[in-house]
């Protein structure tokens, strides 16, 4: 059963590994680099610490580790094996270094806030014009001449000009995107596009019209309601 | 008539010549002077200077190094009496000496620690109103009622630690009661000096500022800001997690240098006790810090959203890794617990330990998710932007309040499961009582799920308002309830193994220390945190921060501050621990070199040997 004390950890290392790399994407999107690496150090966080629970599992785990590694009682392929572990891990950290810090003509991965803080101008405002039924309605009617080319007639960002830009429009019934902001929020990112986008968020780094130049304010208003009611959210208020 | 030469005056030629030259030299000096006068005029005094720096080391990187190492200290200053006061508590309750003892121990590391404490305090106020004279002349005008209260509380708070200190072998026995009535005061000083600096660091970034009334008015209305209790509460908790995992450390240390059994003893029950205190506090700590960011959000937006999801959210990947570490690594104490003092328990509790870290391990890759992934360009094309489609729902709040819950519950249960094992439950209503707490546990981990997966579905203020509270009722209902029915239960149980002390291996010393590095971590992030969130603002929207540092660092140079931050109080606090017990030390040698009982003498911090471990 030596076989056994590896064998599971190096299953469930492979096999999270699989599902996250291979198995999922057939679902929904790719997984990023960074969340597979983060996903994998967590595994292996728990296969240590559950090895490590008492004295017999600790050495059942660590032994052959360290006895493989000091070369203790060792001969023949076992010495050999020893000797190409000790020689290709230097390479193989080497090799990692390299191809890390190497000239690469691949953009870096980039952290860009999605949600960076509006202006304090904006900060409290609330919407000036009632919510009723017809100006809802206006609202979704503005939304389909102005903003449904990108944000999509359904509200989910797939708009027929979506696929030209990147990162794509926002997609409002994810509730995870409008329904956690606050409708003067929306106003302001509206009201000065991506251009007006603060250093944090990357200036430009959206194709949001700036839109203050070509509608009134009170129409940027009901644009609002129109998106919540369409996408079926709420905009988050403190009452 | 005069004659050439007399002196109206009746002075020497000589004397003459000297009060020409004098007259001169004044009149040269007043000439002198009157470009400066001008220019005095042209720049209004003194006053005008807003700040000061030192070329280099700069201004701002100062005040945070000296600010965040006396917030640790007064961390770790408020939270030893608590924790002192708690064992000493125990100690009067059970009758066990070596709780007194302990508590003792802790108290005298207060005399070194307090006075470092005000150390860095006035070091601090020096470094403020040198490099800040304008913010502070600000803050002074209108808290300066309050700094007469702070001063007084100071003058009642080292009478007490005093009394308290050196009145503990004098008021033990008939005088105890009296002894744990200056402990209650000490802890209610020390909790009022907390509370007051925490109204001028909260009045910066939510200042509320009335131009009428007396200078208490203002002074009381500019207290009362709407993040100071939160502040309050939240740091009085995180300050008995901190001086919890500090003991816990500094029994790890002291375990892993045992030289007998009877240390190994001994600190290995040290190090029990801190963890189990540090835990104690973790467990609420989390609902504290969730209602601090929720009154922050609701008093600004600008300011919520800089720190949920503007730049400083990052940090918040950040603070989940450091407290998911320290979770795991208090319940990873509490399991070593369990498999080497409790012989003959792994088998019993191994599948019941898996189980825990799985689940434990899932709840932090939900915590850790962030809701922007960091990705390359052709990861995001891939992905349709920054957001994955599936596990960006990790990203948000509910998946996050969610497993913070779980997570506390399976710490809960480790306890539990600790407390019970190597007994036998013999009361003839333990199995019902047993299947009632494993139901509880069940349709509570359920309830909280389902509360967290509806939460995507209804108004971000039905979430706020009710689930999440409800979310952490039911926790706190699965403690009330849990706890004491375990309490019963053992009452009658039988004790099948006895738990055997110093047989923990030394991973068991590496994991206390781990734990008190992350809590000292986690206080320098969030200092960060705090203190960027005001972005350009020294008062925020008060007063506008026109220094050259009038930017927030960003994070990766914030982080190796942090870092050194929490190096410097690392030594800080060893310096403290080896000044406390120089003098034990001292004392055990003379008497091992006398040959008195060196069986039963342990130096230091020990809180005593087995001798001192006996019953009343």
């Amino acid at each position: 059963m030596k076989g056994g004390v590896f064998l599971k950890p190096a299953i469930l290392i492979v096999g999270v590994y699989v599902f996250l790399k291979i198995v999922l994407p057939l679902f929904t999107a790719p997984l990023p680099a960074s969340l597979i690496f983060l996903y994998l150090a967590l595994t292996t966080t728990g296969i240590v610490i559950f090895a490590t629970l008492s004295g017999p599992s600790t050495d059942a785990f660590f032994g052959p580790i360290v006895r493989f590694l000091t070369g203790e009682g060792q001969g023949g392929a076992a010495q050999g094996a020893r000797i190409a572990v000790l020689l290709l891990f230097p390479v193989l950290v080497g090799w990692q270094t390299y191809t890390s810090t190497a000239p690469s003509d691949q953009p870096p991965a980039e952290n860009r806030t999605i949600h960076p803080a509006p202006p304090g101008e904006y900060t409290g405002l609330s919407n000036p014009v009632p919510n009723t039924p017809e100006n809802v309605m206006t609202g979704k009617g503005l939304y389909a001449a102005f903003c449904s080319p990108c944000h999509g007639g359904n509200f989910d960002g797939k708009g027929p000009a979506s696929r030209g830009f990147n990162p794509p429009p926002a997609n409002f019934s994810d509730p995870t995107t409008i329904a956690m902001l606050q409708e003067s929020y929306l106003f302001w990112r509206i009201k000065k596009g991506g251009v007006g986008l603060p250093i944090e968020g990357m200036p430009w780094k959206s194709a949001m019209p700036r839109w203050e130049v070509e509608l009134p304010d009170e129409w940027i208003w009901k644009i609002i309601m129109g998106e919540y009611d369409g996408a079926h959210q709420k905009p988050r208020t403190w009452e | 008539m005069m004659n050439q030469g007399d002196d109206p005056t009746g002075g020497t030629a000589g004397e003459q010549g000297r009060g020409a030259w004098l007259a001169g030299l004044l009149v040269f000096l007043a000439l002198g002077v009157m470009p400066l006068v001008g220019l005095a005029q042209d720049v209004p005094a003194a006053s005008a200077t807003a700040y000061r720096d030192i070329p280099g080391l700069g201004s701002r990187n100062m005040v945070w190094v000296v600010a965040q190492l006396h917030l640790l200290l007064a961390g770790f200053v408020l939270g030893v009496p608590i924790f002192a006061w708690l064992c000493e508590i125990v100690g009067w309750k059970t009758g066990e000496k070596r709780y007194d003892k302990l508590a003792k121990e802790f108290t005298k590391l207060l005399t070194s620690s307090y006075a470092t404490t005000a150390l860095f305090g006035g070091i601090l106020l020096f470094l403020l109103i040198g490099f800040y004279p304008k913010l502070m002349n600000y803050l002074a005008d209108v808290f300066f009622p309050s700094f007469i209260v702070y001063c007084l509380l100071f003058l009642v708070e080292t009478a007490t630690l005093y009394l308290y200190w050196y009145g503990w072998d004098a008021m033990q026995d008939s005088k105890k009661g009296l002894h744990l009535f200056l402990g209650f005061l000490l802890n209610v000083f020390a909790f009022f000096i907390m509370i007051v600096p925490n109204s001028w660091a909260t009045f910066q970034a939510s200042p509320v500022v009335i131009s009428e009334g007396t200078d208490l008015q203002r002074a009381w209305a500019a207290t009362w800001n709407p993040t100071w209790w939160p502040v309050n509460i939240h740091r009085l908790i995180a300050n008995v997690v901190l001086g919890g995992y500090i003991c816990g450390a500094y029994a790890g240390i002291r375990y892993l240098s045992a030289k007998n059994e009877e240390e190994r003893e001994h600190y290995d029950w040290m190090g029990y006790v801190g963890n189990f205190i540090g835990v104690f506090g973790l467990l609420p700590l989390p609902f504290a810090g969730y209602w601090l960011m929720r009154e922050i959000y609701q008093y600004n937006q600008q300011m919520g959203i800089t720190l949920m999801g503007g730049f400083l959210s990052w940090l918040f990947i950040l603070q989940a890794m450091l407290i998911g570490v320290l979770f795991l690594g208090s319940n990873y104490y509490f399991w070593l617990g369990i498999t080497h003092r409790i012989p003959g328990s792994e088998v019993k509790y191994r599948k019941p330990m898996m189980a825990m870290l799985i689940i434990l391990l899932l709840c932090l890759g939900v915590w850790m998710t962030p809701h922007s992934l960091v990705a390359s360009l052709e990861e995001a094309r891939k992905m349709g932007g920054t957001h994955h489609p599936l596990l960006g729902v990790f990203g948000v709040m509910s998946a996050k309040m969610t497993v913070a819950n779980l997570m506390i519950l399976v710490t809960f249960m480790s306890f539990i499961m600790y407390w019970r094992a190597g007994k036998e439950e013999t009361a003839t209503w333990a199995k019902v009582a047993r299947s009632l707490m494993g139901g509880v546990l069940g349709v509570a981990a359920i309830v909280v799920i389902v509360l967290g997966v509806w939460g995507y579905f209804v108004p971000a203020i039905v979430r706020i308002n009710y689930f999440s509270v409800a979310q952490v009722l039911i926790v706190l209902f699965v403690m009330l309830t849990i706890t004491p029915l375990t309490a019963l239960l053992l009452r009658s149980a039988k004790t099948t193994t006895e738990m055997v002390w110093g047989k923990m291996p030394p991973r068991a010393g590496y994991a206390l220390v781990l734990n008190a590095v992350m809590v000292i971590l986690l206080m320098t992030l969030m200092g960060y945190a705090r203190s960027s969130s005001r972005v350009h603002w020294h008062i925020y929207g008060v007063m506008r921060d026109s220094s050259q540092y009038a930017y927030s660092p960003a994070l990766g140079y914030a982080a190796a501050f942090m870092s050194l931050n929490t190096f410097l109080f690392c030594m800080l606090v060893a310096f403290i621990f080896w000044v406390a017990t120089m003098g034990d030390k001292a004392k055990a040698n003379d008497a091992g070199g006398k040959g008195h009982g060196a069986q039963g003498t342990l130096p230091a911090m020990a809180g005593g040997a087995p001798a001192l471990d006996e019953r009343k």
